[in-house]
């Protein structure tokens, strides 16, 4: 240095050498790239193992900071992903109760698709008592919707569903229904089997084991047997024909030996309902008769 | 001789460093430019003559691994070799805010010639965008690491030049 200071090339010339110079490089790369490929080439191999190196070496403080660095964002991260994680139970939480609903819908359909031929409304059950058996419940519709007293409720639970009751009351907005297990409720009802008449009963005593009582039922020499299917008779005055009650679980004779009375297992779960359907349309506009 | 393998070792160092280590500590996506201290240290430190060589040697290095044009990045470390070198008139030993300042400036520079050279003959007008985007906080985070860049530059050649002063006697 000292010695080339004694020479004493003026520094201007050099500093003109080298711009002629870079200029000349660039000019050439630009014009020639290709030719210069290989020495870029040798370069990268020099230097590449280098910058591995000292990648390496600078990997023991890199990893330090990034550890600090990682810290903090994962902190952030976890913050993050705790209140999306809560979004998605709460979203998984709706998302469940929708699919439970949906079954529930699929079973109405189900219903609705079985009674085709009435126009229906479905409604849900919103006074509900739950471990009890309902008895008289209320639904979310009422005359607005175009219920009226003594429409026809039904209620499906996936294997066919029938009938639930009959509306006792109705408000503009909601409807009081009596359930066929009420004590109060009788239905004319049918075994289909044989098209005899009987009526069925709700009986308090029978709540517990979930069973309605029949009655009525001329003795015959006709064999109405376990499992008979129990329907809506065309005689009652306020019920649609046809509808299913249940199935007869237990056939005595009485006392007197003129009827037959026993027991059937309802074809709906009536600890489960939470969605029915109500048939909009009255007995009387079908059939028309005094009511009594 | 030693000075000469000391400066290039430098210069390959801060090189790699700037390439490697400094790539992955980032702050904000800024890479504090290394090279540029170097060659104003020389500049400043050593004079006109040496500043060229350094900013020719680290700017055709930049070049041949990261550029298409060759001679880009050695024609704006020359000048700003050659520019720190004219300040070489007033280097005092324990000063340190001029070269630092000096370092701020270049890099300001440095890095407007970059733009104009690279963003605005390809037609992005957006001055502002890039001066806020990325030059200023380049300039920032280089002013940063030189505080400490420098001092240890300044303390090596210091060491050297008492041990040329030993050897002449």
């Amino acid at each position: 240095m000292r010695r080339r200071n004694r020479f004493s090339i003026e520094p201007k010339y050099i500093l003109i050498f080298f711009v002629v110079l870079c200029s000349i490089l660039l000019v050439a790369s630009f014009k020639y790239k290709e030719k210069f490929s290989p020495v870029r080439a040798v370069v990268g191999d020099i230097i590449t193992p280098m910058q591995k190196g000292i990648n390496s070496v600078g990997a023991f403080f890199t990893v330090k900071t990034d550890i600090f660095i990682s810290k903090q964002e994962l902190m952030k991260q976890n913050k993050e992903l705790q209140s999306q994680l809560d979004n998605i139970s709460y979203e998984n939480r709706i998302l469940q109760q929708e699919k439970y609903e949906l079954s529930e819908l699929r079973k109405l359909y189900e219903l609705d698709e079985k009674y085709a031929s009435y126009p229906k409304v479905a409604a849900r059950v919103i006074d509900k008592d739950p471990g009890n058996w309902f008895n008289v419940f209320k639904i979310d519709k009422g005359s607005d919707d175009g219920l009226e007293v003594d429409m026809n409720v039904l209620a499906g639970d996936g294997t066919g569903g029938g009938l639930v009751g009959i509306i006792t009351e109705v408000g503009h907005n909601w409807a009081r229904v009596r359930a066929i297990v009420d004590d109060n409720s009788n239905v004319g009802a049918m075994i289909l089997k044989t098209n005899e008449n009987c009526i069925v009963n709700g009986n308090l005593k029978l709540e517990d084991e979930g069973l309605l009582e029949f009655s009525g039922l001329e003795k015959s020499d006709s064999k109405v047997a376990t499992g008979n299917e129990v329907v809506t008779s065309y005689l009652s005055d306020k019920y649609h024909e046809g509808i299913l009650i249940g199935y007869i679980k237990e056939v005595k004779t009485d006392s007197t030996y003129s009827t037959r009375y026993g027991y059937i297992t309802p074809a709906v779960n009536f600890d489960q309902i939470e969605t029915v359907l109500v048939i909009t349309e009255l007995k009387e506009e079908l059939d028309p008769k005094p009511v009594d | 001789m030693k000075r000469f393998f000391i400066t290039a070792g430098i210069v390959l160092l801060c090189f790699l460093m700037q390439t490697t280590v400094f790539q992955n500590i980032a702050f904000a996506g800024m890479v504090p430019n290394l090279i540029l201290i170097v060659v104003v240290a020389y500049g400043y430190m050593r004079g006109k003559l040496e500043g060229m060589y350094v900013g020719f040697v680290s700017g055709l290095l930049v070049d041949l691994l990261y550029s298409d044009l060759i001679g880009m990045n050695a024609i704006l470390y020359v000048l700003i070799g050659y520019a720190a070198g004219i300040c070489n008139e007033i280097y005092y030993r324990d000063e340190i805010s001029v070269p630092i300042i000096f370092i701020a400036i270049s890099d300001f520079v440095f890095n407007f010639g970059y733009y104009v050279f690279q963003f605005l003959l390809r037609g992005r007008l957006d001055i502002l965008y890039y001066v806020w985007r990325t030059i200023l906080p380049e300039m920032v985070y280089t002013v940063l690491i030189a505080v400490f860049l420098y001092q240890l530059l300044h303390a090596v050649n210091f060491y050297l030049e008492q041990q040329e002063d030993k050897e002449e006697g």
